[in-house]
């Protein structure tokens, strides 16, 4: 699958799961990946696997379309509204991400929200490109 | 008053807005205007700083004003350029390496968003070209995040907007000069839910310039020095929710300008409550809730009461952006933080015109806050 950003997610038997960092000093958490811990100044880092579950913490809805660098190759014309969050994982880590739920009556601080991959672009293959979104839970089953 | 008081002698503005004039034309206007207001000519300055960020480099006045040789910098740091223009300006007059410093800065931005660059801000490119990088969402999420934790209704953000248009319609310098109703502000496109289009400040053009110098010899300049109290710039601390983090920490620590503020109150040895006008950083409306509080001038949640019972008013017990702020300003971005102590030099100096908060106000205070993470706060006394 062509992925825009294959190191942030690993698959698995049940699926994509979103990759993160733990500092090996202190324990904080990262996403994506960091070199350096912010919290303690460590640079003892380890991958660690942040699941592909959470509740949404914050959200909007992009109501317009981005100017570059954003590239899903749409126009003015073309342009669907695109949800965009905060999804708190299970360690707290508060991952930011596109929703694939753009209806605000739709969406609410604390539901539960599940990972998934969206085609955000077409390449000049003519492949799909995705990303990592979120959807809430309930509308795919768990 | 001690060796170490620095004051404003100074103060300059072009009108903000969309002109033909170009960035740098504008700046040259604010800082002649600024020398004119001290009484002096361009060679008594003896060391600048200036920001600009899409107008070219600010020391390129000096081509315009003349090349006096004096040492000066030009200084990038986002939304807080202005700010940390003047802290440089005030701190190279404390250490004794001239007398008189000039803070100017202009710009002029091209219609929409900022489009950011990943990799300026140690990013990777994918969270940019997937549609996450912009400055809009993060002031949408921050605020909704916001709302929520503290019980506020989305009719805060239109009475922010609507008192900004009615205070800009009052400014003749203001780009926004026209009162817009609650109701249209309500119902304007959902630009980033909870923020629609008029809770949003727009990209602009404008330049600001301020003549400083050290508080014993400020009356050779003007019978009315304005001294600047404080004058504190801070950066994030590690868990603070700012703009451009593709993740945030386990545990929300305060915003960078509740330390920024914190410091100024204790370095000018007053209280939020001895403050009689405030210039807050409000690029949206949201941002003005939130920076009412983590400034200190409210509890988390006080604001909707406050917005509504008229305290934020020119005529109230906390005037909040008298002149409209970056709402009915626009934000050329190296003058913005410059154009807020503008103004509250005007109003202690009792110069306003028909936007003057009333009783002879002495202590004022102003607020920036930039990407990614960094706030400058000053509180101004008459």
């Amino acid at each position: 699958m062509n992925l825009a950003c294959p190191h942030l997610l690993r698959e698995t038997p049940g699926g994509f799961v979103l990759l993160g960092s733990r500092c090996r000093g202190c324990d904080e958490h990262y996403f994506p990946f960091q070199a350096g811990c912010t919290r303690c100044g460590g640079v003892d880092l380890e991958e660690v696997v942040l699941g592909d579950r959470g509740t949404l913490w914050t959200w909007t809805v992009q109501g317009f379309l981005p100017k570059t660098p954003y590239n899903s190759g749409e126009t003015d014309a073309t342009f669907r509204p695109y949800g965009v969050g905060y999804v708190e994982m299970p360690c707290g880590v508060k991952v930011e991400s596109r929703l694939t739920e753009n209806d605000p009556a739709k969406l609410r601080i604390g539901m539960p929200m599940r990972l998934v991959l969206e085609a955000y672009r077409t390449a000049e293959d003519g492949s799909k490109v995705h990303t990592f979104a979120f959807a809430p839970a309930s509308e795919i089953g768990s | 008053m001690s060796e170490r008081d620095v004051a404003i002698v100074g103060i300059g503005l072009s009108p903000f807005g969309r002109h033909d004039a170009s960035g740098l034309d504008q700046g040259v206007f604010a800082a002649r205007e600024a020398l004119r207001d001290a009484g002096i000519e361009w060679k008594d300055v003896g060391i600048a700083f200036g920001g600009s960020t899409d107008a070219g480099n600010a020391d390129a006045i000096g081509a315009r004003l003349g090349l006096t040789g004096i040492p000066f910098t030009n200084v990038a740091n986002g939304c807080a350029t202005g700010g940390s223009s003047l802290a440089c300006a005030v701190s190279a007059v404390r250490s004794g390496a001239a007398d008189v410093a000039l803070a100017v800065g202009f710009d002029k931005h091209t219609r929409g968003a900022f489009n950011a660059k990943p990799r300026d801000w140690g990013l990777e490119d994918w969270y940019g070209e997937t549609g996450m990088m912009l400055t809009t969402q993060f002031f949408a999420l921050k605020t909704q995040r916001y709302l929520h934790e503290h019980g506020l209704s989305e009719d805060v953000l239109s009475l922010v907007a609507e008192r900004a248009f009615r205070n800009g319609a009052a400014t003749p310098t203001a780009w926004r000069r026209e009162a817009i109703p609650l109701e249209r502000i309500a119902s304007s496109m959902p630009v980033n839910p909870p923020l629609r289009k008029f809770m949003f400040c727009n990209p602009a053009e404008g330049g600001a310039a301020l003549v400083l110098c050290k508080a014993s010899i400020a009356r050779r300049f003007t019978a009315r020095p304005v001294l600047l109290k404080a004058v504190s710039v801070r950066t994030r601390d590690h868990g603070s929710f700012e703009v451009f983090a593709p993740g945030l920490a386990r545990e929300i620590a305060p915003s960078v300008t509740v330390a920024a503020s914190k410091g100024a109150f204790e370095e000018a040895g007053v209280g939020p409550r001895d403050i009689r006008v405030i210039q807050i950083q409000d690029t949206d409306a949201g941002t003005e809730i939130m920076h009412m509080a983590e400034n200190g001038f409210c509890a988390h949640g006080e604001q909707e009461r406050l917005l509504r019972d008229g305290s934020t008013e020119i005529g109230g017990r906390m005037p909040i952006n008298t002149d409209g702020g970056c709402l009915a300003n626009g934000e050329p971005i190296g003058a913005s933080g410059l154009r807020q102590v503008h103004e509250v030099c005007l109003q202690l100096r009792g110069e306003a015109g028909a936007r003057q908060v009333p009783g002879g106000p002495k202590l004022g205070y102003t607020h920036v806050y930039g990407a990614p993470g960094v706030s400058a706060v000053t509180v101004l006394q008459c």
